[in-house]
């Protein structure tokens, strides 16, 4: 039987070999990705988990023309190989950047906003395993709240990060850009479906996919998969795209999952109190009102 | 060719055009910005070809033309002072990927105390950065340089990039009258740029990766000799030059009146000038003075300067830096070059100019004078020795 | 196509290339010692979705005449084309030493 997804994507693989952890969530987003954008897409990842496991001479894991930039040039490099390229007299190519959450969100802020400000034809994927992983799971301005990480210890005094994760997806929005998409590697043809469209849209694209990091976020390898499908089902993330100066939600659980459920299957979380739990599910629960509100359905 | 009346900035942005870069990739800074303003009216007006990209920060411009030249295209950015130091991480990574980059810089003083006006400590505190670093003296070496730092970064013994300095004001906005070349000259001396380090549909690339204890010293030591094999072909490439543009420059450094000179005295950039025309008018005087220009920091010229300081009786090294605790960078390079090549010379070092502190006459007569009566040590032109003399 | 290994590994130092470009793809080492627990497809359950091979971090998995098939010197044993498959086709062995 065939699986339609599988049936959209190249069967090449074109990140393989490399060194990320069993059960890695950003790597599945790269691969993803990649098998869409094809042989013709120009990656570009900064300083790292995917490139510390992608490229490491002579071990070179992309088999498509793929570079590595400063840990804040992501978007910046992307716009120089999108132009250098162009001044070449190259047109069937696709520039698209993988950064992580702390590479997006933090250190490289200011060229995203610059590349989506310049509307430069590129795709920007930000894969969100909400920690600096690379250096040993670190706050990154993506942690959400109450998570435990080397920097935010969960003790007697503080219960991990006391700050919200910053809205990316609302950030980018703001500029005005062509196309932004949230999504999740637990929803992957999703996920799959909204690279396709970045591809066809001319100017800046912006896609957010959560991917859960095993060795930070405290679960088995083999549950990166599902522990990406239940933040979407517990509405502590959601599926949806902004183009034509509007947003829409593209999955309305119907009844959300428990959060305490999606919570305690983590070692990041499993400190949390009654009083934290509270604190997250009515975040949600205005974060939801937002939407409800202000985002169309379909 | 045209004659006409320009700034060193104006100048400097001629020769670009003449250069055809496909990417310009720049943000603002004082006294850099003219050279910005200038090619984005070409680009304008048609005039040059390029994309101009209006990058939102130094990091991100310096990081764009690494994109770009990773793409195959030839790569231009200039900044100054805070700026370049701000995207110090990039300039490390344009050599060692062995991009071969031509940036301006307008040399700048740096915070803090703010100041706008020209002095060499920002680019002086690069010279490990990996760049090839030369020191125009006037705007037509300045076009000049545009054109050379090209054909020189892209050189496939080289590859590397080139950062071509600027006095700030003194150079960047002080007019001139200079020769600009015409357009098949340029192309004539300048070939388009072929590399393989580039994006490659064809045979695809893994690019700016990577590399562990066993290969890293590798790809260091390459590009360590690399930028020395940069030391003939800068001869070349002038002489190249000469031939079509018919200007001749006299390499890694510019000796003037050593042969028979006690006292030489080195420095770099648009002080220069003053600094012959003393030596000139103290020769009348009865006193043998002769005076360095350092055009090339990196690749430094150990040999020449060595050479040309050989005979003399003392040299003093005018700059504009100070490494704090140490001494001039410049005359700290100077003395490493003549004791490897075994000369017993006394130094003096000579740091002026600072925060753009104008150097007379009357202060370059003064070092060549405390020369002649025995001076050593660091001074610094306006207040004395530093103690350490 | 994918990365593929190949058969020199190593690069004397006047091998190394002058810049920081290398053919894009080029492997010199597999993943298969990373394994505590492997994957194992039992034909007769597969039905061949094609869900393991899409989920798969690493891409190991490929269908073949309608079979789900994996490359073990690149597979890493995280089990999630086990959690992911539907008919139960994927077991997780202990790897053997």
């Amino acid at each position: 039987m065939g699986n339609p997804t599988a049936e959209r994507i190249s069967r090449d693989e074109y990140f393989y070999g490399h060194k990320a952890c069993a059960g890695c969530g950003g790597s599945l987003a790269v691969r993803a990705a990649l098998k869409v954008l094809g042989q013709n897409a120009v990656s570009v990842l900064p300083a790292g988990c995917m490139s510390a496991v992608g490229f490491n001479f002579p071990q070179l894991c992309f088999s498509n023309n793929s570079i590595i930039s400063t840990f804040a040039g992501t978007a910046s490099m992307l716009t120089g190989i999108e132009a250098g390229l162009r001044a070449k007299g190259h047109t069937d190519f696709t520039a698209v950047g993988f950064a992580g959450d702390g590479g997006t969100a933090d250190i490289g802020i200011q060229a995203l906003s610059g590349a989506i400000d310049r509307n430069d034809n590129i795709i920007y994927i930000c894969y969100d395993n909400e920690a600096y992983m690379n250096t040993g799971i670190q706050k990154s301005g993506l942690t959400p709240f109450g998570a435990r990480t080397t920097t935010t210890p969960a003790g007697e005094h503080i219960h991990g990060n006391l700050r919200p994760k910053k809205n990316m997806f609302e950030i980018a929005a703001a500029h005005g850009i062509p196309y932004a998409a949230t999504a999740s590697i637990g929803y992957l043809p999703d996920f799959i479906k909204k690279v396709e469209k970045a591809a066809k849209i001319r100017g800046t694209k912006y896609i957010h996919v959560i991917a859960p990091c095993p060795t930070g976020w405290g679960i088995a390898p083999d549950q990166t998969v599902e522990i990406a499908k239940e933040v979407v089902d517990c509405g502590l993330w959601y599926l949806a795209e902004y183009e034509n100066d509007s947003f829409t939600l593209n999955h309305k659980p119907k009844t959300f999952s428990s959060v305490e459920d999606y919570l305690k299957k983590q070692g990041r979380f499993r400190h949390l109190d009654a009083a934290d739990l509270e604190t997250i599910i009515q975040s949600r629960d205005k974060k939801w009102a937002f939407i409800e509100k202000n985002f169309s359905y379909r | 060719m045209s004659k006409r009346f320009l700034s060193g900035n104006e100048t400097f942005a001629e020769g670009i055009r003449l250069a055809k870069p496909d990417v310009i990739s720049a943000y603002p800074i004082t006294p850099q910005t003219i050279v910005v303003e200038r090619l984005s009216e070409m680009v304008e007006d048609g005039s040059l070809h390029s994309e101009f990209i209006h990058v939102e920060s130094e990091h991100s411009a310096l990081s764009c033309a690494i994109g770009a030249s990773a793409a195959g295209a030839r790569a231009f950015t200039a900044t100054s002072s805070q700026g370049l130091l701000y995207m110090a991480e990039c300039l490390y990574y344009a050599s060692g990927g062995r991009f071969p980059i031509v940036m301006m810089n307008a040399d700048r003083s740096t915070a803090l105390p703010w100041n706008i006006y020209g002095d060499q400590r920002d680019s002086l505190s690069q010279l490990d950065s990996g760049w090839i670093q030369v020191y125009a003296e006037n705007a037509q070496e300045a076009l000049d340089l545009a054109l050379m730092s090209w054909r020189i970064a892209e050189d496939s013994r080289v590859s590397t990039p080139v950062m071509v300095n600027l006095d700030g004001f003194v150079l960047t906005h002080t007019y001139e009258t200079v020769d600009i070349p015409e357009q098949a000259q340029a192309d004539a001396f300048l070939p388009p740029y072929e590399t393989e380090n580039r994006v490659d549909f064809d045979d695809p690339k893994n690019l700016a990766f990577s590399a562990g204890p066993d290969t890293n010293y590798i790809f260091k030591y390459n590009a360590h000799r690399a930028m020395l094999a940069a030391v003939p072909v800068i001869a070349e490439t002038e002489q190249a030059f000469a031939a079509i543009f018919g200007r001749r420059y006299p390499g890694v450094l510019e000796a003037y009146r050593t042969d028979d000179a006690d006292y030489v005295l080195v420095t770099l950039g648009s002080i220069a000038g003053l600094c012959r025309e003393t030596a000139d008018r103290l020769r009348e005087q009865g006193i043998r003075a002769g005076v360095i220009r350092i055009r090339y920091m990196r690749p430094f010229p150990h040999t020449e300067i060595a050479a040309a300081l050989k005979g003399a009786k003392a040299f003093a090294v005018l700059e504009k830096d100070i490494s704090f605790g140490s001494e001039g960078t410049v005359y700290t390079n100077v003395n490493s070059a003549l004791q490897k090549a075994g000369v017993q010379l006394r130094g003096a070092n000579y740091i002026g100019g600072l925060g753009g502190r104008n150097i007379s006459a009357g202060d370059i007569e003064q070092i060549f004078a405390d020369l002649e009566a025995g001076a050593d040590g660091v001074h610094f032109i306006g207040i004395g020795g530093d103690g350490n003399g | 196509m994918k990365p593929y290994l190949r058969e020199k590994t190593t690069f004397s130092a006047s091998e190394v290339p002058q810049a920081t470009a290398f053919e894009a793809g080029y492997l010199v080492s597999v993943n298969s010692g990373w394994r505590s627990i492997r994957p194992v497809i039992e034909p007769a359950r597969c039905i061949g979705c094609e869900q393991c091979y899409l989920y798969c971090p690493d891409g190991v998995i490929a269908v073949q005449n309608g079979k789900a098939v994996i490359d073990y010197d690149f597979c890493k044993g995280c089990g999630i084309c086990a959690k992911i498959c539907k008919t139960g086709a994927v077991r997780m062995e202990a790897e053997r030493e």
